[in-house]
């Protein structure tokens, strides 16, 4: 049975792209976007998932979901300091004394603070659906190919971690079921702390085994220098990093200020750099067909680039509809960040089909 | 190639040291079989050749550990990783990427080879491994023999002198298992690896091995000729049974070997016939398993299909079948772990559809010990472990304890569950779970890791139980534990029953699932060593 290889994507074009469009949703609370966000995930994600990798996109949207859910009941049982004149329904207040008065139990829930709620979570859920299909586009693992030496530590604890996570839900299913076999139903407050020992121990040692594996198949060899250099290299990187982060903050987030972002993230962005440079010298780790950067790339990295400049320009000049009011009316729409947002979708269709599974 | 010089290794609060000056010497292109019981320091021995033992476990080593010259203090085991390629009994939780092709070539890009000598040996190593149709494969869609045989290739593509691997073969089922042991083969006579395999199951490697080294309680005896040391050993296969029985000499260690001398034997045998597993104790009439109709789907997969059964009471059944078949999908539907997509089980005097009925009263019709035993325990002590269990099913407080000195005696109460050897979690597991008192016990792949003496013990409580009434049913890949103890052996594949017959019947005609001693003694059907004996007691 012979195969074509089937040519991948380069995964830093899939994650680039699905950072922008999380950078656009991050940008915006208007809901008609968001969900188109979202969508645009879905359908991106089934029509070029590996199948060779598990997909992680619906676990992401439960998440989301599950946030949803989370700050619709709290605001409605706590409030949100949104004061609005539409009641929705009016809950029993339960009366607190003096020196709690600025808490809220109860009482009167509105439209307007139940919408800005939704708005909000919203927003974290679309965000959330962007790195779940970045996840499902191009496994983390083939991402981390490419992570310079220089991030050895880092590295090794992003793959075992990488296990750790989706392990510990099948560990967690598989601990339940064996509980239902000495007689106990797993589900109730006492029976979760009882089985997160043995999950959490589960999980560990198959971690432990992983980062063996590592260790013995030679990761990280490749960097031979002394300890303390290595140690000042990964140093300067995080510092870099963490730079890049906040620079990247400050941009995004009107509220802080964004001419303070800038500066933070040149001086993160060479601060990183230079760290990655000085690390790749060294860097002796060669590659086995690794992906190329194809004009494929480059229009998915693009395609993600458009929405976020499209809605961070937006949200900049307070575009109308970017941000909408809490009324209880229609959102108006900014079609140009409609399209925007719809041109995240051109990679479902131009890029290269990922490798069928085989039966 | 590899050198021990006075090595003791002692772990951080372990009463005694887990290696005792080990000093000896093995040279290059050999299969070096290690063997000994369970806890004994085989994995210790074993990880002290990369240097996991002591950089990675922590615990002292004291005296030389050198490899192809290098020595392991000095050298940390990812420098080691040219050398020396370290394979684990359980390949998925050593897998760094998600397909086939990247994982062989992980190594390599590790250790900075040039992008076209990696392209050259990935393909190398997959034609020699026989993985090529598997190349563009996620990991996690292989059998357990596909992932075996890709962990050691992966290991293999990166050109180490030396393959160390830790049980590989426990968790397969017989043909997958002479796959591996074939590629090890190959690579140990044509390209003159040395490799150091451990493992329990002994009649499947003794006759592929060069050397054997005995190991028991932290000693390691000097490099030994496999029949040599057969003669020696506590823990030998069946054929080697066989032998001692006979007195054959020089010990045969091949079923070829062996059935070569074994002419007399078959003749002295001549017509006594073989007291029937099933005359051993009385198998009532009544079913106390049946399934109508058993119809299991994961996802949009169909594991199980249209599987009707019947399982008469006190009866020992085993299901055999490759990795995969379903077997462990059909004990989880019987003990309603998963759902059915259609068809029926009745389990029980009563007639109890486990699937319609709680899971504290479920306990007392049926009874499972997973193939991980270890996820039935919580506590943090064996004896709290049993105080638990005992308040789990409503038993008379001291009942698991009772049980488990019944299964194995000598347990610590003060232990840790997870420090127990694997055959003592399996009696753990096993007692807590006979608590309820099941009136149908299901058993998953009981001898994973289980040496022979913890083996014959199972054997022995799990007869007892069926004689006491309790109807066992377990899913195993050991023929020589089906050869013991079934009464009935069903063969799975793809879902479905192949096979349902006799244990006799069935082991003796299948090429695969055969246990030695029939092998040797063919066209004749003893199944066991004792058999025989008791054959050859009867005619002096």
């Amino acid at each position: 049975m012979a195969q074509q290889r089937a040519r991948l994507q380069h995964p830093a074009a899939w994650w680039l792209w699905g950072l922008g469009l999380a950078t656009a949703a991050s940008r915006t609370t208007n809901p008609v976007v968001l969900l188109l966000v979202v969508g645009v995930c879905v359908v991106v994600v089934s029509e070029r998932h590996d199948p060779a990798t598990p997909n992680p996109l619906p676990a992401f949207l439960v998440i989301g979901g599950a946030v949803l859910a989370f700050r619709l009941v709290m605001t409605a049982v706590l409030g949100n300091g949104i004061v609005g004149d539409t009641v929705v329904v009016t809950l029993p207040r339960v009366p607190l004394p003096e020196w709690a008065a600025n808490v809220r139990l109860g009482g009167a829930v509105t439209l307007e603070a139940l919408l800005y709620a939704a708005y909000d979570a919203l927003r974290l859920a679309a965000i959330l659906a962007c790195l779940g299909a970045a996840n499902a586009l191009a496994s983390p693992r083939r991402l981390l190919r490419y992570l310079p030496s220089t991030l050895y530590d880092v590295g090794t604890a992003v793959v075992v971690g990488l296990t750790f996570a989706p392990q510990l839900l099948s560990d967690a299913r598989d601990v339940r079921a064996a509980r239902t076999l000495r007689g106990r139903d797993g589900r109730g407050l006492r029976e979760t702390a009882r089985l997160t020992v043995p999950v959490l121990e589960t999980a560990f040692e198959r971690s432990l085994g992983l980062a063996a594996s590592m260790e013995s198949r030679g990761y990280g060899r490749a960097v031979r220098t002394s300890t303390s250099s290595r140690r000042a290299a990964t140093g300067l990187a995080l510092a870099g990093l963490v730079g890049v982060l906040a620079g990247l903050y400050g941009l995004l987030d009107a509220s802080a200020g964004g001419l303070l972002g800038l500066p933070v993230l040149v001086l993160g962005a060479v601060l990183a750099g230079s760290s990655l440079l000085v690390g790749a010298s060294r860097d002796t780790r060669s590659g086995h067909r690794r992906d190329r950067w194809a004009w494929t790339e480059t229009v998915t990295a693009a395609a993600g680039a458009v929405p976020a400049t499209v809605l961070v320009v937006a949200s900049v000049q307070g575009w109308d509809g970017v941000v909408p009011s809490q009324r209880a009316e229609l959102p108006a729409l900014p079609l140009l960040a409609v399209v925007a947002v719809l041109v995240a979708t051109i990679p479902a269709w131009v890029t290269p089909r990922p490798r069928e599974a085989l039966s | 190639m590899i050198t021990f010089d006075h090595v003791s290794v002692r772990y951080a609060d372990a009463p005694s040291p887990s290696l005792h000056d080990v000093t000896l010497e093995i040279p290059e292109g050999e299969l070096v079989l290690v063997v000994g019981p369970t806890g004994s320091g085989k994995s210790t021995l074993l990880r002290t050749v990369n240097g996991l033992v002591p950089h990675f476990s922590g615990g002292t080593l004291t005296g030389r550990v050198t490899v192809d010259g290098l020595d392991t203090a000095e050298h940390r085991p990812r420098d080691l990783a040219t050398v020396v390629g370290l394979v684990e009994q359980n390949p998925t939780s050593t897998f760094v990427t998600d397909v086939v092709e990247d994982e062989v070539a992980y190594g390599m890009e590790t250790m900075g080879l040039d992008p076209t000598t990696i392209r050259r040996r990935v393909e190398e190593t997959l034609d020699l491994f026989g993985l090529t149709p598997l190349r563009g494969q996620s990991l996690r869609a292989l059998s357990g023999g596909q992932q075996q045989r890709v962990a050691i290739a992966a290991l293999f593509a990166a050109g180490p002198r030396v393959l160390v691997l830790d049980e590989p073969t426990s968790a397969l089922d017989p043909v997958a298992a002479e796959e591996v042991l074939a590629s090890l083969h190959r690579i140990v006579h044509d390209l003159g690896v040395t490799v150091v395999l451990a493992e329990h199951r002994l009649e499947r490697v003794v006759h592929h091995a060069d050397r054997v080294l005995l190991v028991d309680d932290g000693h390691v005896s000097e490099l030994l000729e496999p029949a040599d040391a057969m003669l020696r050993s506590q823990i030998y296969p069946p054929v080697v049974g066989l032998s001692r029985l006979v007195g054959w000499s020089p010990t045969p260690l091949s079923i070829r070997d062996a059935r070569r001398r074994a002419a007399s034997l078959r003749d002295a045998l001549g017509a006594s016939t073989p007291m029937a597993a099933a005359g051993r104790r009385l198998v009532g009439r009544e079913q106390s398993v049946v399934l109508d109709g058993v119809r299991v789907s994961r996802g949009h997969r169909t594991v199980i299909d249209a599987i009707d059964l019947t399982v008469s009471r006190g009866s020992v059944t085993t299901l055999m079948g490759r990795n995969g078949a379903g077997k462990s999908t059909l004990l989880g539907a019987i003990a309603a772990q998963h759902r059915l997509a259609a068809g029926r089980v009745r389990l029980g005097a009563a007639a109890t559809d486990p699937h319609a009925t709680p899971a504290r009263e479920r306990v007392r019709t049926v009874g499972l010990v997973p193939q991980q035993p270890e996820l039935l325990l919580y506590a943090d002590t064996v004896a709290a472990e049993c105080a638990a269990a005992d308040a789990d099913f409503g038993a008379a407080s001291g009942t698991c304890r009772a049980l488990l000195d019944r299964i194995s005696g000598g347990i610590d109460p003060g232990t840790h569950p997870r420090d127990l050897s694997e055959g003592q979690r399996l009696a753990l597991a096993l007692a807590v779970i006979l608590s309820g008192s099941p009136e149908v016990l299901l058993l998953d792949e009981p001898t994973r890791g289980l040496d022979y003496g913890a083996k014959k013990r199972l054997g022995e409580v799990l007869t007892g139980l069926a004689a006491g009434g309790t109807t066992v049913v377990l899913a195993t890949h050991d023929v020589e534990l089906a050869a013991e103890i079934a009464d009935r052996v069903v063969i799975l594949a793809d879902g479905e029953v192949v096979t349902d017959g006799p244990a006799r019947e069935v082991l003796a005609s299948s090429p695969a699932f055969a246990p030695q001693v029939t092998k040797v003694l063919l066209p004749q059907t003893w199944l066991t060593v004792a058999e025989v004996a008791g054959a050859l007691a009867r005619i002096a």
